[in-house]
């Protein structure tokens, strides 16, 4: 018997005409765990999201929220869940509340009910002083939490966020990856998708990257990094005329060729995790070379991305 | 809940969110208002001297009815502008991502355009008055006459609703929710007796079932006999719901922002 996760895809295929928008997609979510799914536009994020959340039905594959089939069983999968999707489905002729009570009701919670939980939730998400504001005067990101507070009123245990800093200033950003991080520590099991490759370091304990339809890597932000070949360091010296010496020092401790880049600084791949530093340190030290810097410089997610895919992960290639 | 209590419970939430927002968009309702108001004073001031109608003492006795008719009709298509504008949102992934009944989103809506399309019923009723009309039957025929009216409306809101979930835009549904009504009420015996009109012209009049309703209201609102012309028009509003509600419920289960 498998273990049974919060959120499971297996070979999902899902085509839109000719276009074959999921090729196989797999992917498992224990409970209480933050995934990030990360992809370029029209990779196959929010079509993953959409058969998990009953929205459309795949052409192939099985999907499962709990153990429970998105196709079989929508109801049951539909009362486990919350959705934040790309676009802050709010209804802007209604107060912050009135939207909050009118989704604790269609979820059949009951008036007194809704009415409680959406004065949590408004408290929650720093938004009790414009409660009783009509949403079309709202800030995106004020949107966006009322958004997330929406998805919340019953108490998912899987919620789904779709892209969901897409659009907002970097402030609002900021804040809104305080919210994500909050859930997560409550134990709530998150799926996210997003093309930010910052955003699903700081919040995915777990990333599956995915491209043109397919899981083309998964691991946490720095298994991912790893896979690019280690780190780079980086060595400043502070005199020109110890160069020679310098270099002479280095290069056995590195994996491969040391690159000047200046007079004095000196650049060159070496094994990540491995305690290089001190030994360069100390090394350059014994030879009497003064060391102004040393920098280890991790791959980003982007190397990452460039390196998996061979194309950068720009919004610039959406095709959807 | 059974399931029956359930879509009443829901269509219920979903027609009061449309219609606690009605006094918030005071303009909006006014604007509604004023256009079949328009109609009828330029109808009956313009057209009015120089058309006369076999069978009636004044035009506007002829005309009002079918100015009633076609703005109930026009007032349907609030409904494909407003599903349109849930879909665009995202708002309709949120409601199909919830465990509620799928037909009352859009029940919810017609429900709420009806009273919305009532609202301006009434002011252009007492406009009418104003203007001259006068029921020529019992308050019951006029009460039948008004019944029928917007029965028919509420039907070809259905028909706007599925355009509203197939067009990709609220612009979209703006124009694909307006432009076939003028042909429906113009290509009809709401202005003119139809057989003033070229012969192919005339059978198509006639077979539309804006005339079968409007000839009906309007044979009540005089009381004159209406003839089968009652039982077709419940016949097309009863067969349109029954229809398109099975369509746009349907269509509704598998709509998706894009």
């Amino acid at each position: 018997m498998t273990e049974r996760y919060a959120v499971q895809m297996q070979g999902v295929v899902k085509r839109f005409g000719d276009t074959l928008a999921l090729d196989g997609v797999d992917l498992a979510v224990p409970a209480g765990a933050v995934y990030g799914l990360l992809g370029p536009n029209g990779a196959g994020k929010t079509t993953s999201v959409k058969v998990l959340t009953t929205l459309i039905r795949p052409d192939a594959g099985t999907a499962t929220i709990d153990g429970i089939d998105v196709e079989k069983n929508p109801d049951d999968v539909r009362r486990r869940i919350g959705l934040t999707g790309q676009y802050a489905a709010v209804d802007e002729r209604l107060t912050a509340r009135e939207n909050l009570v009118y989704i604790g009701r269609l979820f059949h919670l009951g008036t007194a009910e809704a009415r409680l939980r959406a004065g949590e939730l408004l408290d929650r998400f720093d938004l009790a002083d414009s409660a009783d504001r009509v949403v079309k005067g709202f800030s995106g990101g004020m949107r966006r939490r009322l958004d997330i507070a929406m998805s919340l009123i019953a108490n998912p245990s899987v919620l789904f966020l779709d892209e969901p800093t897409t659009g907002l200033d970097p402030r609002s950003r900021l804040g809104m990856w305080d919210v994500i991080e909050d859930l997560a520590a409550d134990g709530t099991t998150v799926l996210l998708t997003t093309q930010y490759l910052e955003e699903a370091d700081r919040l995915a304990e777990q990333i599956v990257v995915i491209d043109q339809g397919r899981v083309i890597a998964e691991g946490t932000p720095d298994e991912l990094k790893s896979r690019t070949g280690g780190a780079l360091l980086q060595v400043s010296i502070a005199r020109a005329e110890n160069r020679e010496l310098a270099m002479s020092v280095l290069t056995p401790l590195c994996t491969g060729r040391v690159e000047v880049r200046d007079d004095r600084t000196f650049e060159a791949p070496i094994t990540a995790g491995d305690r290089v530093v001190p030994s360069v340190i100390r090394a350059l030290d014994d030879a009497g070379v003064d060391v102004l810097d040393v920098v280890v410089r991790r791959p980003s997610l982007d190397d990452v991305f460039l390196a998996l895919t061979g194309h950068v992960a720009s919004a610039e290639e959406a095709t959807s | 809940m059974n399931r029956l209590q359930a879509t009443l419970h829901d269509s219920f939430v979903e027609a009061e969110r449309h219609l606690r927002v009605i006094p918030r968009n005071i303009e909006l309702l006014i604007f509604a208002t004023i256009q079949p108001i328009m109609f009828l004073a330029l109808f009956a001031y313009v057209f009015g001297g120089s058309i006369s109608i076999p069978g009636f003492d004044n035009y506007d006795q002829f005309l009002m009815p079918g100015i009633f008719s076609q703005s109930l009709v026009f007032g349907s298509a609030f409904t494909s502008i407003g599903l349109a504008e849930d879909l665009s949102k995202g708002l309709v992934d949120r409601l199909r991502s919830l465990p509620m009944s799928r037909s009352a989103v859009i029940i919810g809506r017609t429900v709420s355009d009806l009273v919305r399309n009532l609202l301006t019923f009434g002011v252009m009723l007492v406009a009418s008055f104003l203007l001259g009309f006068r029921f020529g039957g019992s308050v019951t025929d006029a009460v039948l006459a008004t019944g029928l009216l917007v029965l028919f409306s509420y039907a070809l809101s259905w028909v706007q609703a599925l355009i509203g979930l197939a067009v990709s835009s609220v612009e979209a549904a703006n124009s694909a929710g307006f432009i076939w009504m003028f042909p429906l009420t113009f290509v009809s015996s709401a202005f003119v007796d139809p057989s003033t009109m070229p012969g192919w012209l005339e059978a198509v009049a006639n077979a539309n079932p804006f005339t079968v309703v409007t000839n009906a209201a309007r044979s009540l609102y005089n009381g004159l006999p209406v003839g089968n012309d009652a039982w077709l028009s419940l016949a097309w509003s009863v067969g349109l719901i029954a229809v398109f509600s099975m369509i746009a419920t349907r269509k509704f289960a598998r709509s998706t922002s894009s």
